[in-house]
């Protein structure tokens, strides 16, 4: 066992590990912090498969700011000290069924899966840092439309307009969404009181 | 002197001469965390000790006088040695599991940080290529730590100074991230080293002086900096007037502690990012130095010259950056004793009404400029190109990339700023 499949281990142990005490807990709040666990060492492995920006991304943006938005939610809007959900027998035995119905769905899918063995990083250049985990300008040059994985030379019809416009598309509707929710969040504040405000 | 951890790495294979595989990169590991435990546990010494002097000056107060030898330096050690003995108290009412966990995600998120921060050219522990994007992921992190043991202490106190933490840091995230990308718009980058390495020779090379909207950033970058430390005018989360001592009322001894170290450590790392993003890095701004300093590193690298030549203008490199980024933190601190602390609703309107808006624009405009400037005087910039070494050309595709853009007649630049012969042959078709 080299140093890479020893950490990838520990990552994945340890992203079983929170993933199923993130179920089993029934704090809210304790099952945010199992989270963090388990999406923290998600991203690690995402950072040991050499994919810094997906790793980054992970953090930043589930850790840093989905689950603060949870557990902020959780604060403003609890009664009691420590806000609990209780499962009933029932809802348990329905939740293992669909989760043991999920998992084979995953393991036949990725048993019909052909594994080639890993693609080497790009040998890098001397004296040029940080090319060991380079994803960064393959990933803008294929938003651009211009994949440094395939033959460039070969067809021009790959160099296509990318993945821009998708993006662009999808954080506007993202835009929308969020001026929408505090559009309501607004008006249903309003309606009732008819007290101007000083 | 490549990037230290290939380095340290080849040496101990070499010392080692292959008897055992792997273990070079253990031990290569094992000392760039030790020195990474070292720049994390110091700092917040140097700094506490700074902070009661500057205090003591600004205030009209005294600061440690009798403790340890001059200037009562001894007086952060003393503090450190009391605060290992206290006892280790949990209240009843708290959630233990999550009291005792939360100063940890505090000290590893703000301990993360310097994986990526390069103190000095190629001195840099991971050398990501979006290094930028991974040190402002993982300072967003510090935020949950404190949320949680505002949240687990079970008062109320704690509990508010959670929320305000948590209102805040939501809010402040955006206008950070967006003031971090107007200096990546100039260098065309987000690796923290190759950035640093652009701002080589005279002091108005600094990305600082690169637009006008560069200038004004770093000052908002600042700004949101300070208040993303939960230093004051923005520490509503500890404010001790109202909230007794906000989220972290209950806690006691070593635990607390934790927090100040995150805070000191995480002060020293946004003082860092901008000393890179904005001020230079490592690189002292006179031109004559820089140019001898920076032929130092390439021939100790290339193994032409003395490698400790090298090394020591390396060492140069990390005392102007540390330089740097002690002199942001005792801005810092001069500003937490100058301003009176701000109300939450002051806090909020600061950030979304003000910083968000000026954020945006200064992002526009620095978008703006270099096509501006390449349509009115056909250069992309008005100071002299950035002389420092840009890694992004040696792409190893290159030529292939360039031959599969439509008019393959100039070769591919990868930045966001266009190439000079294409904008002026579109000005002058305009």
């Amino acid at each position: 066992m080299n140093g890479e499949s020893f950490l990838f281990t520990v990552f994945a142990l340890l992203t079983c590990f929170g993933a199923i005490a993130v179920v089993a807990s029934q704090t809210v709040v304790r099952m945010a912090f199992w989270l963090v666990i388990c999406l923290g060492s998600t991203a690690a492995l995402f950072f040991l498969a050499n994919a810094d920006f997906v790793g980054a991304a992970q953090l930043l943006i589930y850790v840093g700011g989905t689950l603060v938005l949870l557990v902020f939610g959780v604060m403003l809007t609890a009664s009691g000290p420590y806000l609990k959900i209780e499962t009933s027998p029932g809802e348990t035995v329905m939740g293992g069924l669909v989760g043991l119905l999920f998992l084979f769905v995953v393991f036949a899918c990725l048993n019909n899966v052909e594994w080639r063995p890993p693609v080497a990083v790009t040998a890098s250049a001397p004296g040029t840092p940080g090319v060991a985990g380079n994803t960064l300008r393959p990933l803008g040059l294929s938003f651009l439309g211009l994949r440094t994985d395939h033959d460039l030379t070969a067809d021009k019809d790959q160099a296509s307009t990318g993945y821009l416009l998708p993006f662009e598309i999808v954080s506007v509707h993202l835009l929308v969404v969020l001026i929408g929710a505090a559009y309501l969040a607004r008006a249903k504040r309003r309606s009732p009181s008819p007290v101007p405000s000083e | 002197m490549m990037f230290a951890a290939q380095s340290l790495a080849e040496f101990f294979q070499t010392f080692l001469s292959g008897r055992a595989d792997g273990w070079h990169y253990v031990i290569a590991a094992v000392i760039h965390a030790v020195l990474l435990v070292h720049v994390f546990a110091v700092s917040p010494f140097a700094f506490i000790w700074l902070e009661r002097k500057v205090s003591g000056r600004i205030q009209d107060r005294l600061g440690p006088t009798r403790v340890g030898g001059l200037f009562g330096w001894l007086q952060s050690l003393a503090d450190g040695i009391k605060l290992v003995q206290k006892e280790d108290l949990c209240p009843p009412a708290a959630d233990s599991m999550l009291f005792r966990s939360a100063p940890y995600i505090v000290c590893v998120a703000s301990f993360a940080a310097f994986m990526v921060l390069p103190f000095s050219h190629g001195w840099v522990a991971v050398a990501a290529d979006c290094g930028l994007f991974i040190i402002l992921a993982i300072l967003s992190l510090e935020v949950f730590g404190i949320i949680m043991a505002g949240y687990s202490s079970g008062s109320k106190w704690s509990l508010f100074g959670g929320m305000r933490e948590a209102a805040q840091m939501v809010s402040y995230e955006i206008p950070l991230a967006i003031c971090a990308l107007v200096p990546v718009i100039a260098a065309g980058s987000l690796n923290l080293g190759e950035i640093g390495g652009m701002q080589r020779g005279w002091f108005f090379n600094w990305f600082m002086f690169n637009n006008p909207f560069t200038f004004i950033a770093f000052f908002v970058y600042f700004i949101v900096a300070t208040a993303s430390c939960k230093r004051a005018p923005f520490d509503l989360a500890e404010a001790e007037s109202e909230l007794v001592g906000g989220f972290h009322t209950e806690y006691s001894g070593m635990r607390w502690s934790f927090f100040f170290m995150g805070e000191y450590a995480s002060m020293f790392a946004v003082c860092g990012i901008a000393a890179i993003l904005f001020a230079g890095g490592w690189n002292t701004g006179i031109g004559p130095l820089d140019e001898a300093l920076y032929l130092a590193r390439s021939h100790g690298a290339s193994g032409e010259g003395s490698w400790v030549v090298g090394y020591l203008a390396n060492v140069l490199g990390a005392f102007v950056f540390t330089t740097k980024a002690s002199f942001g933190v005792f801005v810092q601190i001069w500003l937490r004793w100058t301003l009176p602390r701000l109300r939450i609703d002051q806090v909020m309107t600061t950030c979304l009404k003000y910083l968000v808006p000026i954020s945006c624009f200064l992002f526009l405009g620095a978008t703006l400029w270099p096509l501006v400037l390449a349509s009115t005087i056909s250069r992309t910039s008005w100071t002299p190109d950035p002389i420092g070494e840009r890694f992004g050309e040696e792409l190893p595709d290159a030529k292939k990339l360039s031959a599969a853009l439509p008019n393959a007649d100039h070769g591919i630049r990868v930045g966001l700023t266009p190439p000079l012969n294409q904008v002026a042959q579109e000005g002058s078709v305009q």
